[in-house]
């Protein structure tokens, strides 16, 4: 499914070159759930872009789904990620003037699904994360539980191959993350993949494995 | 580009940012509202100073009678000129640029009466001609005619207000009736209009010189006269007055460079001043209005500039879920174009709404009178508004477009 090899990015800021990436090789099946932990700066978030296409790497290869993702254009990475991939962010990054239902049927909008139809699917994926009624309400009025299914609900709109979930519990109390990674678990069940990144060793014992980043370049890949 | 769902997304994004789409659309409104309002102004001081330039065409030459301010060939200053019906026809033979020609009397105010309404009204006996130099608007029947001057008729050509005091009532039927001036009887022709809102200019009646003459003074004298110049450029103007002048001179022996034997007024200078002038204030108008405009275009381009940068972070978000960079850039040009449009809309509505109350409510004064704007600069400035909206959205909107969707969603 993810094949990526000899992975290496850097930074340029004025003059430093920070080097984030330093030659990373990883292999992910499809249906496969798997986590990267590290220390903060150690480029576990730069990678999960990298793997989003959200960010660029200046060497080495990235298969994804038979495709090499190298140097493309912004519609096409566009395209890419419209069709393939779903994010859940830690700062959920809803639209905030939209409300719940129309964050979640976004996705669609560039897929130009007529807005009907893609209101009533919508409805269908929050009415999933039990959250039915508060389809008309904007982000600010949802429980930061409620905003991260909101955002998993629009994740999974398309019907990716992968979600890409960057530090989702990170902003969520202990037993909202329980019910978050539980919600990742079933989604997995359904035969996506699922691609966590973390600092919470107990998340990252849950899945089936994790890959441990120090400094970028990883140091260990440990299967529970 | 202007699929339906676009536009519902633009509503919505419109609807849910209220104060944004408020102040972008208050610059514009605003723009286009003031110069409307200059362009009426505008219009409205040159109107009023139109209207007081009084009727008469505008290549009419007006020559009085006056007294002599220089000794000249043993006569002394001090000495009265009078023109005669003789200066007229010598002029009117001599003169080969004038197309019309007319002789007046002076009268002055005279007792007038219709039944039992009095009146006192400016009598001004002179040609047929004199209709066209002092473009007479008439309103009914008919102004005098060469038969009225050579069979010394009595017929009278009445302003509107004169007939407003002497046949009391609109309706009443004037044509055909006499009326009383200073004794003598005379046929009512014709009801005129002045072209000029002087009041003045409606209380006058015009009657056969001719008959005048014979009636009233019993002599051949006369005081004006005046004739227009066709479509003669200005120095051929200035050569029919030096002309005219060297004719009278000659004739009443009097010093051609006297100024005071005789009153020249030539009004085509008087419209060419007059036009300079306006071409001062219209210059000075637009240079006003376009920096109208320009601050407008500030406006615009610095709200819609921060617009976009208080929107990287959701232009980031709608990216990493599939939003094209073209799709953004039409979303918010789009954005901006509706809205500038809408405002100037509305700017152009309220600044023509206030121009029309004026219009209506504000009594028309000596020297403001009947604003109107120009509507097509109005619209162009309108379209260039929204044009100058759209390249204000389009730089920024390029930029972020073109920002890597990691970057987009780092910005807080």
């Amino acid at each position: 499914m993810i094949s990526i090899k000899n992975i290496h990015k850097s930074y340029v800021m004025g003059q430093n070159s920070l080097h984030v990436l330093k030659g990373i090789d990883l292999d992910i099946e499809q249906g496969e759930m798997i986590s990267i932990m590290g220390a903060s700066g150690s480029g576990k978030s730069t990678l999960l872009n990298i793997l989003g296409i959200l960010d660029n790497y200046d060497e080495g290869e990235y298969n994804l789904n038979g495709t090499k993702i190298k140097k493309l254009n912004e519609r096409k990475a566009a395209q890419m990620r419209n069709r393939m991939l779903g994010f859940v962010f830690q700062s959920f990054n809803l639209v905030s003037f939209k409300n719940a239902m129309e964050n979640v049927a976004l996705p669609l909008y560039y897929q130009n699904v007529p807005r009907k139809k893609r209101n009533a699917i919508a409805m269908e994926y929050l009415e999933r994360m039990g959250l039915k009624e508060w389809a008309h309400h904007l982000p600010n009025e949802l429980s930061g539980g409620q905003k991260q299914r909101v955002a998993i609900a629009r994740a999974l709109i398309t019907n990716p191959k992968v979600i890409l979930a960057d530090e989702p519990t990170g902003a969520l109390d202990s037993v909202t993350s329980l019910e978050v990674i539980d919600l990742l678990h079933e989604i997995n069940k359904t035969g996506i993949t699922v691609i966590i990144v973390t600092h919470e060793l107990d998340i990252a014992q849950r899945t089936r494995r994790t890959v441990r980043i120090t400094d970028g370049m990883i140091t260990e890949i440990i299967i529970n | 580009m202007f699929d339906l769902d676009k536009w519902q997304e633009i509503y919505s994004t419109i609807r849910k940012n209220k104060l944004r789409t408020f102040l972008t659309g208050f610059s514009v409104a605003w723009g286009i509202f003031m110069l409307i309002i200059l362009l009426g102004s505008g219009n409205g001081l040159e109107n009023g100073v139109k209207s007081q330039f009084g009727g008469g065409a505008v290549n009419g030459i007006w020559i009085t009678n006056g007294m002599t301010g220089m000794d000249y060939k043993g006569l002394k200053t001090g000495r009265q000129i009078r023109f005669t019906n003789d200066d007229y026809k010598v002029m009117k033979s001599t003169l080969t640029g004038p197309d019309h020609m007319s002789a007046r009397m002076f009268l002055g105010n005279n007792l007038t009466s219709y039944k039992d309404q009095y009146g006192s009204f400016f009598i001004s006996p002179c040609h047929p001609d004199y209709g066209y130099i002092k473009t007479i608007n008439l309103l009914q029947g008919r102004f005098l005619n060469n038969i009225d001057i050579t069979e010394f008729r009595k017929a009278s050509v009445i302003g509107e207000k004169v007939k407003l005091a002497l046949f009391r009532g609109k309706d009443t039927v004037a044509l055909g009736k006499y009326i009383n001036i200073n004794g003598a009887l005379f046929k009512v022709v014709g009801v005129f209009r002045d072209f000029s809102r002087n009041d003045d200019e409606q209380k006058r009646i015009y009657i056969p010189i001719t008959t005048a003459q014979r009636v009233f003074s019993g002599s051949n004298f006369v005081n004006q006269i005046s004739f227009t110049t066709g479509s003669a450029d200005p120095d051929e103007v200035d050569k029919m007055v030096e002309k005219s002048k060297s004719i009278l001179a000659n004739r009443h022996t009097f010093d051609p460079k006297d100024e005071r034997a005789i009153n020249v007024w030539n009004k085509s200078e008087d419209v060419r001043k007059f036009t300079s002038l306006f071409r001062g204030i219209r210059l000075f108008i637009w240079i006003i209005g376009i920096g109208t405009i320009v601050a407008g275009i500030v406006g615009v381009s610095n709200i819609m500039m921060i617009v976009v940068k208080e929107r990287t972070k959701e232009i980031g978000i709608r990216k990493a879920l599939g939003a094209s960079p073209s799709s953004i850039i039409s979303l918010i040009m789009q954005e901006a174009i509706v809205i500038t449009g809408f405002a100037g809309y509305i700017g152009l509505v309220l600044g023509v709404g206030v121009l029309e109350l004026v219009r209506t409510y504000m009594p028309s004064t000596e020297f403001f009178k009947d604003p109107e704007a120009d509507f097509s600069i109005a619209i162009s400035a309108t379209v260039l508004l929204i044009f100058a909206g759209a390249i204000a959205g389009f730089v920024p909107a390029m930029k972020a477009a073109k920002v890597r969707p990691v970057e987009a969603l780092r910005d807080e």
